[in-house]
């Protein structure tokens, strides 16, 4: 079957067979992305009492494709005084890195589309680039709530990066290496040898700043939508305003699975007599997600200033003196609690 | 300075955080309380103000008498009201307008209304699609009353020992 298929391309068969292998993962990823909006009306409304949508299919199944149906139609209206070009580069620029990402996702031992040896270093990479979409958006509107909703959103995204690389900076201490697929078979050995624990600070510190990098609530004060009803998009239409949730939901889940493959062990069995399988990823990323959904359901929004309190004040002393431990732990006798 | 440091280890520990998610948590599976609208249907007081209806007496004969009280009780000036002289020398109405768009449904016009005629029914859910649809003539309320009489007469009856 290979083979015949290798014959037909000839010499194209491998950009052919890497394009098939983005599409497997592309493709799956989108329809997580859709229903992860369906997921997240479901469990508020849940917490809050209320059964959420539920009319359109079975169960409200069929709502994100109701959703992206009229989005679609939508016109998308570009502001005469906005610099067009750069107005419609914003949302390309904020979806595009979110889902480049995936490239150096392991999901397997073997599954992975590129495996590379700097693959956190790409990732860190890439989710930095997506606030560039963000600053972008935002100018190019050419207005200045959009601009002013830009800035915020932009020194929110940066502040919090650095208590995230901050708190990888201690996976790759315990894991030498930042090969993503190392660093999960580095964990091997039962949930009590994950980085979660000997990390845990760094853990939480993670997870949290992943909260705050894709602006979500409770610091989600960029979009507001309570308060000021959208920030740097407010703009934007159609599908060029769903394409900027898209990226905000494809950025949920790329955050979730990196925490599940740094902290939680990634397809590692949480139990040695349990087989090692890509169920645990999707399991533990699907919990990471809940939580996000849960923390939206849960916490009061945060004030600016408290946001920022809380980034540059809390997270990155936090981190520093934990990768601090870390390292000096690894020079003692108790060097293998950290590995 | 204990307490300080109490509230900062605690505020460290996500102690307050974890409560309100172990509330939101349990809410999570509590029974919902929505009610699914159309199929099902929250419970109706027989004063309840929907729309409005012109009675007629058992014998087909119209209530109103153009006493015009509700014209110059209703607070939005919603009623319109002409009258004439019938042959058999009583006043009848030859108008009768409500304007649903500017309607407040006070229920004014129904508390000054000396014979029953106009009331407010428990219909809320009508719909105008074109420009003047919600303005409701005598016509058009008579036979909303014609249409809902018993159970019009019903919420009066339920309602008489109150008032």
């Amino acid at each position: 079957m290979m083979e015949s298929l290798q014959t037909l391309f000839g010499s194209s068969w491998p950009v052919v067979w890497t394009l098939a292998k983005i599409v497997a993962i592309v493709l799956p990823l989108m329809i997580a992305i859709a229903y992860l909006t369906l997921a997240e009306r479901k469990v508020i409304g849940y917490m809050q009492v209320r059964i959420g949508p539920n009319r359109v299919g079975y169960f409200g199944l069929l709502q994100p494709l109701a959703d992206g149906i009229k989005l679609l139609m939508k016109e998308i209206i570009v502001p005469t005084a906005s610099n067009k070009g750069l107005f419609l580069l914003g949302p390309v620029l904020a979806i595009a890195p979110a889902f480049a990402a995936w490239a150096v996702v392991p999901f397997d031992a073997t599954l992975v589309l590129a495996d590379i040896d700097a693959g956190l270093l790409y990732i860190l990479a890439m989710t930095s680039v997506a606030v560039y979409g963000v600053i972008i958006a935002g100018w190019a509107s050419n207005s200045k709530y959009a601009f002013l909703g830009s800035l915020r959103s932009a020194a929110q995204i940066v502040s919090y990066e650095i208590a995230m690389g901050f708190a990888l900076v201690g996976v790759l201490m315990s894991a030498n290496s930042l090969n993503l697929g190392k660093i999960v078979t580095a964990q091997a050995g039962g949930f009590w040898h994950w980085y979660w624990l000997p990390l845990f600070p760094l853990f939480i510190v993670y997870f949290i700043s992943a909260v705050a990098e894709t602006n979500r609530a409770p610091f989600d004060v960029a979009e507001g939508e309570s308060e000021i009803v959208a920030g740097f998009h407010v703009e934007y239409s159609g599908m060029a305003f769903a394409v900027f949730f898209l990226a905000e939901y494809a950025n949920i889940w790329l955050v979730c699975m990196l925490a599940a493959l740094m902290f939680l062990g990634g397809w590692l069995s949480p139990v040695p007599f349990l087989p090692d399988s890509i169920l645990w990823l999707f399991l533990k990323v699907g919990f990471l997600v809940f939580c996000f959904l849960w923390f939206r359901a849960t916490f009061p929004r945060y004030r600016y200033d408290q946001i920022m309190r809380l980034g540059w004040k809390v997270f990155i002393p936090i981190t520093l003196v934990w990768i601090i431990v870390v390292g000096a732990m690894m020079q003692t006798p108790w060097a293998y609690l950290f590995h | 300075m204990l307490r300080k440091v109490k509230d900062v280890f605690s505020s460290l520990m996500l102690v307050e955080l974890l409560k309100g998610m172990a509330l939101t948590g349990r809410y999570f599976f509590a029974r919902k309380i929505t009610v699914q609208f159309p199929e099902e249907r929250t419970p109706m007081s027989p004063r309840f103000r929907g729309l409005h209806a012109l009675r007629r007496y058992p014998n087909g004969e119209e209530r109103c008498i153009a006493c015009k009280l509700c014209e110059a009780v209703c607070p939005a000036m919603a009623i319109t009201i002409e009258s004439e002289q019938r042959e058999d020398n009583t006043r009848r109405t030859t108008r009768y307008d409500i304007d649903l768009t500017k309607c407040i449904f006070c229920g004014m016009c129904e508390e000054s209304c000396p014979v029953d005629s106009i009331v407010e029914t428990r219909i809320f859910d009508y719909h105008g699609e074109q420009r003047g649809d919600l303005l409701y003539t005598k016509q058009m309320l008579l036979a909303v009353g014609d249409k809902y009489e018993a159970q019009i007469a019903a919420d009066r009856t339920e309602d008489a020992k109150f008032r």
